[in-house]
């Protein structure tokens, strides 16, 4: 009975098309030989050469990437034990605000988790610059990890827990060798969430920056304040192209593991 | 299919394996999440509200009155009385502030509408695929999630600019004679907020579809309805928690959006986010963005309480 | 011996040679209500239902049985408008239902997981159908309530169905497929969740409320306590086919094949060589059994090979060779015994080397059973205790 009519696959179709259009000009328009988006100057790589040449450009990238490396880590671990928390840790007091918690951050409008942060920092009188965002960063996306995290933990088969256990295993030592490796892809899922949700902030870095902790998304917008320019093209797509890449592979990986397994 | 499938061996309250020896382990892994977030997400919220009872100074930090510990109890007592609630009536007397909430309101709202509108057919579009294709739907869907936020608003901008590509189609099908400017209009804001946003409201509507027991449509059918009675007695009925679940993770974000309206809005009127920004950034006055903050979170907090409720009801309903 | 084909369209006909003790279907004048011609239907290549003809009669209740995977789901599905046949005609009342939606066919089904609207209360789950069909509130609330207390539930209206228990839920999903009256019932392993006293209670309603309505029912499961029990007639199905439809009693004493032999209940089939194929009797040579008697003609010549089929039931074991010399008979030793309560089944190992089942009722209250466990015992059996399948 499952038949789908023309509707459904015409507005499946139309919304994918809605949804990579936008991408896929933009990556076409970064090969434009021609400075300006309306001529066609017809294909070249100047611009990601121009790119290379771009020591700021550079530098805010390394930035970028090394803020989200830490903070998805770090987000990573504070979530995946949020999530067993919440999943596992049974009915402890206050679980309703720890659990708020943990889902506020999902939908909390960005400017608002920004400046509170901000503002914690300069009470504290701490130096803002690569860790504060680091901190923050952590802060925001241990949530979206606890929350990939703990579906993955409710769908658990907890027997297989049981017969470890049934067979002499300790509690810890259950988790970590039965438990955990099961979960893993959720938790790498969540870590690559994290990472990308970090690599991508804007309004978050912006509040809780300091001198030479200028991210690439932070450098990226005060350029596009100022109109469209080819090298912020060549940018993004080299960006798209890496998730792209890291996304279709991580999916490759979890097929070929499920076929080997059968 | 029709009985709620019970995680095996876990009743709600069950001690489990984990929590009975090893109680102390069991704290670790509680506390430690539950201090950070209590430091850089609770806390920071308290110092919003007290700084939005402060005045602004010319000093560093740009505020005043600072509690000084070392001032002992007398310190204290005077940073309690040096705290007014002047930024609320500047809040409540300047209209500025009352116009930038409704306007976020309403854009949000209508957003979540047309999010609504176009998201749902994906979605269900994406259940009646074949069974094979919608793994590679998912993560088409997800895919622009992925790549970065600024960057799917940046190439708006590159199709809604004068020169650009939406201009360039229609001169061509002489749609329209002169170029109009879409960039700096509603238009744009709405056309970037459902862009951005449509994951969030296809993927809950999609999650929640795709749980329907196909034997319930047949039961449908099997009494006498035809393919579309079915689909608003039924399909439409037992979608609604995940419409609730998209609508909730797109209107309260997008009420505070700010990237959004800043790169692809104009300059008349802004969105509360906006407000906020120039407040903070702008005008270095910290403890009027703070009262804004404060505020806005109190339209949001009913919101973000329904939204909570509903995962933890999700969440101890799937155990 | 009489083809299986032309058996079943036209009801029961000649067996092997004894008195037909055939049970006609409720109306035997009346044209089949139901009926499939040579119906296939494929699932990825792979054939589900296999060139299925069958005729269901008004008023009949009938079992479609089966081991897993060999289509009787599919069958039902098909009659329901749920799938399309790839060939052949589904006949409802003469009309060809090729052209009909499931929605627009007038029989109801009863699903395995009862498929319960969730959102709705057990009232509107109920009066869904009859919605559909536009009929005013008031005789719809009537009906409803009719059916609910048809099926003992009444003032359960207003419940949800995460409120009900299993056995509930059950019956409100058997009220709202009876509540249209549709011309026939089909109900898909429906008592397949419900522990065994639930079950055995809920096949005598079943079979009460279709007599009480004058509905016909099809009921698909893979019990054949629950087929034996509440259907007037049983297709027994393999892989895609019909092997045998008939009555209860004759399937079970007088399966046509030894697949059927072997899936209902318990037997002993014993192989052999046919030494004489007379009209009234046949001699049959076993390795495993010696000379066997059975008072039935055979349609093979002697040298084929037949299977003797005996029930455990009408295997008598004794301590003392048996008096009547025309009974077949055999010795060996008790090899395992399973106490059930009212009967003792018992496994017996021939000197051949055989393994035989006998079942005999516990007559009285003896702790101490007649026969041990080693002891060396008599198997005896009537001339016409058995039947003899040539495939």
């Amino acid at each position: 009975m499952r038949r789908a009519s023309w509707f459904n696959a015409v507005s499946v179709a139309l919304g994918l098309a809605f949804l990579y259009l936008p991408i896929v000009i933009l990556v076409i328009y970064s090969f434009n030989a021609s400075r300006l988006v309306s001529v066609w100057g017809g294909w070249s790589t100047r611009w990601y050469g121009a790119l290379i040449g771009d020591q700021d450009m550079l530098d805010s990238a390394w930035i970028s990437l090394r803020i989200a490396a830490v903070s998805a880590s770090a987000a990573t671990l504070l979530g995946t034990l949020g999530a067993i928390a919440l999943v596992r840790g049974g009915r402890f007091r206050t679980r309703l605000l720890f659990s708020g918690m943990v889902y506020a951050p999902l939908v909390m409008p960005e400017v608002i988790t920004g400046l509170s942060l901000l503002l914690l920092f300069v009470a504290v009188d701490v130096d803002r610059g690569f860790w504060t965002i680091a901190i923050a960063h952590t802060t925001l996306t241990m949530c979206f990890v606890a929350v990939v995290v703990q579906a993955r933990l409710v769908d658990f088969d907890t027997s297989l827990e049981e017969a470890a256990i049934d067979l002499g295993c300790p509690p810890l030592r259950t988790f970590l060798t039965v438990t955990l490796p099961l979960i893993a892809p959720a938790i790498v899922a969540g870590w690559m969430l994290a990472f990308t949700l970090s690599l991508d902030d804007l309004v978050i870095a912006s509040f809780t920056t300091g001198p030479g902790a200028t991210t690439l998304p932070i450098r990226i917008y005060s350029q596009v304040r100022l109109g469209v320019k080819p090298e912020i093209n060549a940018v993004c797509t080299i960006m798209i192209a890496l998730v792209a890449l890291v996304v279709i592979a991580a999916s490759l990986a979890s097929k070929w593991r499920v076929a080997n397994s059968e | 299919m029709s009985a709620p499938a019970q995680n095996a061996g876990t009743a709600p309250d069950a001690p489990n394996a984990r929590n009975a020896p090893n109680s102390t382990a069991r704290r670790l892994v509680i506390l430690l999440p539950y201090i950070w977030l209590a430091i850089f997400f609770l806390l920071p919220f308290l110092i919003v509200l007290k700084i939005s009872l402060s005045q602004t100074a010319i000093a560093q930090p740009p505020y005043t009155p600072v509690l000084d510990p070392a001032g002992g109890l007398a310190g204290l007592r005077d940073f309690l009385a040096a705290l007014s609630l002047d930024n609320y009536a500047l809040l409540a007397s300047d209209p500025i502030y009352l116009l930038s909430y409704l306007r976020s309101i309403s854009i949000a709202a209508l957003s979540t509408a047309l999010l609504l509108l176009i998201g749902f057919p994906i979605a269900y579009g994406m259940t009646r695929a074949p069974r094979g294709w919608q793994p590679i739907l998912f993560m088409l869907v997800v895919l622009p999630f992925w790549t970065s936020f600024l960057i799917r608003i940046y190439a708006w901008i590159n199709i809604l600019q004068r020169e650009g590509l939406l201009n360039k189609v229609l001169l061509a099908l002489h749609i329209v004679g002169e170029p109009p400017a879409w960039l700096a209009t509603d238009t744009a804001i709405y056309v970037g907020i459902v862009y951005s946003y449509l994951p969030f409201m296809v993927l809950p509507i999609y999650a929640t579809l795709e749980k329907l027991p196909e034997s319930l449509l047949e039961a449908a059918a099997d009494l006498g309805c035809p393919r579309w009675k079915t689909f608003w007695l039924v399909t439409v009925p037992l979608s609604l928690p995940g419409v609730l679940a998209g609508a909730l993770l797109c209107f309260i974000p997008i009420v505070g959006e700010f990237v959004i309206p800043d790169l692809l809005g104009g300059s008349e009127s802004m969105m509360i986010g906006q407000t906020l920004w120039v407040e903070f950034f702008g005008n270095r006055d910290w403890p009027a963005a703070s009262a804004v903050t404060v505020v806005l979170l109190g339209l949001l907090v009913v919101p973000i309480m329904i939204y909570q409720h509903r995962q933890m009801h999700r969440l101890e309903r799937d155990r | 011996m009489t083809s299986v084909g032309t058996d079943i369209r036209n009801g029961p006909a000649n067996r092997q040679g004894t008195a037909a003790t055939s049970i006609s279907p409720r109306d035997p004048s009346a044209p089949p209500l139901v009926r499939f011609e040579a119906v296939s239907k494929r699932f990825a290549g792979v054939s589900a239902v296999e060139a299925l003809s069958l005729d269901i009669f008004p008023g009949e209740f009938f079992a479609l049985l089966g081991p897993s995977g060999c289509g009787k789901t599919t069958l039902l599905r098909l009659l329901a408008g749920l799938e399309r046949p790839d060939a052949g005609r589904i006949l409802l009342d003469g009309h060809d239902l090729a052209s009909v939606p499931p929605h627009r066919r007038a029989v109801n089904m009863m699903f395995q997981s009862y498929a319960l609207f969730p959102h709705l209360d057990v009232g509107r789950n109920v009066a869904f159908g009859l919605k559909q069909d536009g009929l005013p509130k008031v005789e719809i609330a009537a009906r409803v309530a009719d059916m609910l207390a048809l099926v003992k539930l009444e003032g359960y209206e207003r419940r949800k169905p995460h409120q009900l228990s299993g056995g509930q839920r059950q019956r409100v999903a058997l009220a709202r497929a009876l509540v249209k009256r549709p011309r026939a019932l089909l109900l898909d392993e429906p008592l397949a969740a419900l522990d065994k006293k639930l079950r055995g209670e809920t096949q005598f309603e079943l079979m009460h409320l279709r007599q009480k309505l004058g509905l016909t029912f099809l009921i698909v499961t893979h019990d054949q306590e629950e087929a034996m029990t509440v259907a007037d007639r049983i297709g027994v199905m393999d892989q895609g086919r019909l092997v045998q439809v008939a009555a209860p009693p004759e399937i079970y004493e007088q399966p046509n094949s030894r697949w059927v032999a072997d899936f209902i209940g318990e037997v002993n089939l014993i192989e052999g060589r046919v030494a004489e194929a007379g009209p009234v009797g046949t001699t049959i040579m076993s390795p495993d059994a010696g000379t066997l008697h059975a008072a039935v003609a055979v349609d093979a010549r002697p040298g084929a090979t037949v299977w003797v089929a005996v029930r455990p039931e009408k295997v008598r074991i004794s301590l003392e060779p048996p008096a009547a010399a025309s009974q077949n008979c055999v010795a060996g030793a008790v090899w395992e015994i399973g106490y059930l309560g009212d009967v003792s089944i018992y496994k017996l190992r021939l000197d051949t080397g055989f393994v035989m089942k006998a079942a005999a009722p516990n007559m009285t209250r003896l702790i101490e059973r007649p026969f041990r466990c080693g002891e060396r015992v008599w198997l005896s059996w009537a001339g016409d205790a058995g039947v003899v399948l040539t495939r």
